[in-house]
C-alpha cells in the first residue's frame, strides 16, 4: 500500500534544516502501524509530508502508493487517491458548517474519480448517524467547522471525516493528544471499527496510551529523523516502560 | 470666509441645473429648503482637501468632482431590467424610483394596511402627515455638501409611511434604478421613512444602476423611528463599476425603539455608505452591520456613527470587508456616548479580508465616551487566510480554488445569513459567488501567509 524509501526531508526555504534524514518504512494493507517518537523527532513532519503538506521539501527518496510515486502529487490529489491525515492541530474555518464541507470533500474525490456524487439525502444520513458514532454534540455541527471547539471536540471532528470519508491510507497525527479517556476511547474505537483487510492505518503519537486502545501490527520509534527501531506491540509498551533514553544513543550512532 | 480659502470645488458645474430646476408645483417650504441646501453647497463645494479633513481623509473625490454630470433626462426601463438586476418578490410592496422620480407603473404595492407608499413629491404637495416638519431635518441642512447637493435638487423621491401599531408581514422594497442612457449623469435619490410608534417592517433599499457610462448617485435617506417601533433595513448597492455612489443616512430613534440595518455594498468605482444613529431617547437599540467587496480600482467607504445620547441605549457595528486587485476601502466607525448616556453598551468591529498586496484598507474604529457607566469595545483587523487552513482543505481533496472560494464564502457568510427575505438572501448570495470568483481572479497572496 505505502513504500517509503530513504526519505530525506528539509524544511521549504530553509538552509541546513533536514528533519527527516533516511526514513524507511512500508506499510501493507490492512496493517496498522505506529511511529513512536520523543518531541522534535519529526514524525509530525512524516505524517505531513506523506499528505504533501507545502512547507517541506523532499531532497532525497521517494514515497510510493500503491506502487506509484506521490511525490509530486498535491495535497488534494493524495486525497483522491484515498489518503487522509487527521490532524494533530486542526484549522478553524469561519462561516463553513462541517456538513458543507465534508459534503464538498466528498463531491470533490468523486468528480476527481468519475464516481457519481453522493445524494443530499443519503449524504445527511451517513453524516447524522456518524455524528452519534463519534459522540459529537449535534448543536455543534451546525457552527463553523473547528471555530471555538475544544481541543477533545475537534479531535471528534477529525475521527468525523475519517469516518465518513472512509479513506484506504489514514494518519492520525497525535490525534490522542489533549484527550480524556473517554474521547480517547471513541477515536480507538472509530479506528478499530474501520481496521479491514484493504484499509491501512499510521498512527503517529508520543505516548503509547493510545496503543491500549488500537492494537497496532508494527510500532517503529522514530528519534532525530531515523527509524531506530521497529518490533510488534511489545516495543510500545517497552517505551511506555523505559522511554525514549535507550533509543538516543542508537540513533546517534546510526 | 477668508480670502486664503480655495474656491468651492465645482459648483458651477451643478449652478445651471439648479437655477433651471422647476418649482411651479411645490410648496414655498420646500423652495425655501433647495435655496437654503443649494446656498450651503455654494459655499463647500465638492470636499477634495484632505488634509485636517476627518470625513475625506483616506478618499480623494478629485475624480469625482473633475467629471461632468448630466442632471434631470429620464430614462425608460422595464420590468424586467428591475427584477434580473436587483432582489425581487411579487409579494413585497416594490417602489420603483427612476432616475430619481417615481414610477406608477413599475411600482407593486398591494395595499397593505398601515402602509403609505409612493411619490415624495406628491406627499410634499399634499403636505401628507408630518413631512413638511420632518423632511430635511436630519440630512440636508447640516454643514456637509453632498446632503446638501441632493437637497438643493429635492423633489421627488419616496415618501413612506407606516401607520402606528402596524406591523407589516411583508418587506417594503425601495429600488433607484439608473436608467440606461447614453450620458453620464447625476441622481439625487431621496427616501423619507416615518415609522409609527409600535410599528414594525422590514424595508429593502435597493440601488441598481443599467447605464454604461459613469454615474453619480448621491441619496439621501431619513429614518424617523418612534417610541417602539422595530425596523429591519437592508442595504442594497449594486451600481456600475465606474459609478460613484455616495450616500447617507440619517436615523433618528426615540424610546424602545429598534433599528436594526445590514449593507451590502459591492459596486461602484468608489461607494459610500455613511450612516449615523441618534439613539434619543432612553432604550433604543441600533445594529449596524455590513458586508463590502472591492475588486479592480474599486473603493468602498463605510462611515459609520452613532450618537447615545440617553441612558440605557445599546448599538452595535459590525461591518466586513473583502478586497482583492488594487482596491481599497475605509472603515471609520465612531460612537459617540453623552455625559447623560450612562448604562450605553457599544460595540465596534470591523474585520477585513484582504487578498492581494496592492489592497489598501483604512480601519479607524473610535469610541468618544462622556458618561462613566458605559460598556464599550472596539477592533479592527485585517488579515490574510492561512496556508496551514488552505492544506487542511485540500487534505480532504479539495482543489486549490476551490478551497480558497470556500475560505472566502466562509468569511462572507456571517453576514450572508443576516439577509432574512428568501429573495433578498438568494440574491445576495448569488451576487457574491459571482463577485468571489473576480476577488480571486486579482488574488495573488492567499495561501501564502
Amino acid at each position: 500500500m505505502l513504500e517509503i524509501q530513504n526519505l530525506r526531508v528539509s524544511v521549504l526555504d530553509i538552509d541546513d534544516s533536514e528533519i527527516l534524514k533516511g526514513i524507511d518504512l512500508k506499510v501493507n494493507n490492512g496493517e496498522v502501524h505506529a511511529i513512536m517518537g520523543p518531541n522534535g523527532s519529526g514524525k509530525s513532519t512524516l505524517a505531513n509530508v506523506l499528505m504533501g503538506r507545502p512547507d517541506y521539501v523532499i531532497t532525497e527518496g521517494d514515497i510510493l502508493y500503491d506502487g506509484k510515486s506521490i511525490v509530486a502529487l498535491l495535497p488534494e490529489h493524495r486525497a483522491h487517491l484515498g489518503m487522509f491525515l487527521a490532524f494533530q492541530y486542526p484549522a478553524e474555518i469561519p462561516g463553513v458548517r462541517p456538513w458543507q464541507f465534508l459534503k464538498a470533500a466528498l463531491d470533490a474525490r468523486a468528480d476527481a474519480r468519475g464516481e457519481e456524487k453522493m445524494s443530499v439525502r443519503d449524504f445527511s444520513k451517513l453524516f447524522d448517524e456518524k455524528v452519534e458514532a463519534v459522540g459529537i454534540n449535534p448543536q455543534l455541527v451546525k457552527r463553523s467547522l473547528n471555530e471555538g471547539f475544544s481541543g477533545g471536540e475537534k479531535k471528534r471532528h477529525e475521527m468525523l471525516q475519517l469516518e465518513v470519508l472512509k479513506p484506504e491510507l489514514a494518519i492520525l497525527d497525535e490525534t490522542d493528544s489533549g484527550l480524556d479517556v473517554d474521547a480517547l476511547r471513541i477515536v480507538a474505537e472509530g479506528v478499530n471499527s474501520m481496521r479491514s483487510p484493504d484499509r491501512s492505518f499510521i498512527i503517529v503519537t508520543h505516548y503509547q496510551r493510545l496503543l491500549n486502545y488500537i492494537k497496532p501490527d508494527v510500532v517503529h520509534i522514530l528519534i532525530d529523523g531515523r527509524i531506530v527501531k521497529t518490533g510488534g506491540p511489545e516495543l510500545a509498551l517497552k517505551v511506555e516502560k523505559d522511554g525514549y533514553k535507550p533509543y538516543t544513543s542508537v540513533g546517534a550512532t546510526a | 470666509m477668508t480670502t486664503l480659502t480655495a474656491p468651492p470645488a465645482s459648483v458651477e458645474k451643478y449652478a445651471s441645473a439648479f437655477e433651471s430646476l422647476d418649482d411651479s408645483d411645490f410648496p414655498q417650504w420646500l423652495i425655501t429648503t433647495r435655496l437654503q441646501a443649494w446656498a450651503n453647497f455654494s459655499d463647500l463645494g465638492i470636499p477634495i482637501k484632505r488634509r485636517g479633513n476627518e470625513l475625506w481623509k483616506y478618499t480623494n473625490l478629485r475624480p469625482l468632482a473633475d467629471a461632468e454630470f448630466e442632471y434631470g433626462t429620464i430614462g425608460l426601463v422595464s420590468l424586467d431590467e428591475i427584477r434580473s438586476n436587483g432582489p425581487w418578490d411579487d409579494a413585497w410592496d416594490t417602489v420603483v424610483v427612476v432616475d430619481g422620480n417615481f414610477s406608477a407603473q413599475l411600482s407593486n404595492l398591494h395595499g397593505a394596511a398601515g402602509l403609505t407608499a409612493g411619490s415624495l413629491a406628491e406627499a410634499i404637495s399634499a403636505g401628507t402627515d408630518d413631512v413638511e416638519s420632518q423632511f430635511a431635518s436630519l440630512a440636508g441642512r447640516e454643514s456637509y455638501a453632498f446632503t446638501a447637493l441632493n437637497t438643493a435638487f429635492a423633489g421627488d423621491g419616496v415618501y413612506l409611511g407606516v401607520a402606528a401599531g402596524a406591523q407589516l408581514e411583508t418587506p417594503v422594497h425601495v429600488v433607484f434604478v439608473s436608467s440606461d442612457l447614453a450620458a453620464s449623469r447625476v441622481t439625487y435619490p431621496r427616501l423619507l421613512v416615518s415609522a409609527g410608534e409600535n410599528s414594525s417592517f422590514t424595508i429593502i433599499e435597493t440601488y441598481i444602476n443599467l447605464a454604461g457610462p459613469a454615474q453619480l448617485t448621491v441619496p439621501v435617506v431619513e429614518f424617523f423611528v418612534s417610541r417602539g417601533a422595530r425596523i429591519r433595513h437592508y442595504r442594497i448597492q449594486m451600481e456600475n463599476e465606474k459609478s460613484f455612489h455616495i450616500g447617507t443616512t440619517r436615523v433618528d430613534q426615540k424610546g424602545d425603539s429598534s433599528f436594526s440595518s445590514t449593507s451590502f455594498a459591492v459596486g461602484a468605482l468608489m461607494g459610500r455608505n455613511d450612516i449615523h444613529t441618534q439613539l434619543g431617547e432612553p432604550g433604543a437599540e441600533c445594529t449596524l452591520h455590513g458586508l463590502y467587496m472591492t475588486s479592480g480600482r474599486q473603493q468602498q467607504d463605510q462611515e459609520i456613527s452613532t450618537t447615545h445620547a440617553m441612558p440605557n441605549c445599546t448599538s452595535n457595528q459590525f461591518y466586513k470587508g473583502i478586497l482583492s486587485g488594487k482596491s481599497h476601502a475605509v472603515f471609520s466607525g465612531k460612537v459617540v456616548v453623552e455625559r447623560d448616556a450612562q448604562k450605553s453598551v457599544a460595540n465596534q468591529k470591523d474585520l477585513n479580508l484582504l487578498l492581494s498586496r496592492g489592497v489598501r484598507i483604512d480601519a479607524k474604529p473610535s469610541l468618544e465616551i462622556f458618561a462613566d457607566d458605559v460598556k464599550c469595545g472596539h477592533g479592527a483587523t485585517a488579515g490574510h487566510v492561512d496556508r496551514d487552513t488552505l492544506f487542511y482543505l485540500r487534505s480532504r481533496g479539495v482543489d486549490e480554488d476551490a478551497a480558497k472560494a470556500i475560505l472566502v464564502r466562509g468569511f462572507a457568510a456571517e453576514m450572508l445569513d443576516e439577509f432574512k427575505p428568501a429573495a433578498l438572501k438568494e440574491f445576495v448570495e448569488r451576487i457574491t459567488d459571482g463577485r468571489i470568483e473576480t476577488l480571486l481572479a486579482e488574488s495573488d497572496t492567499l495561501g501564502t501567509v
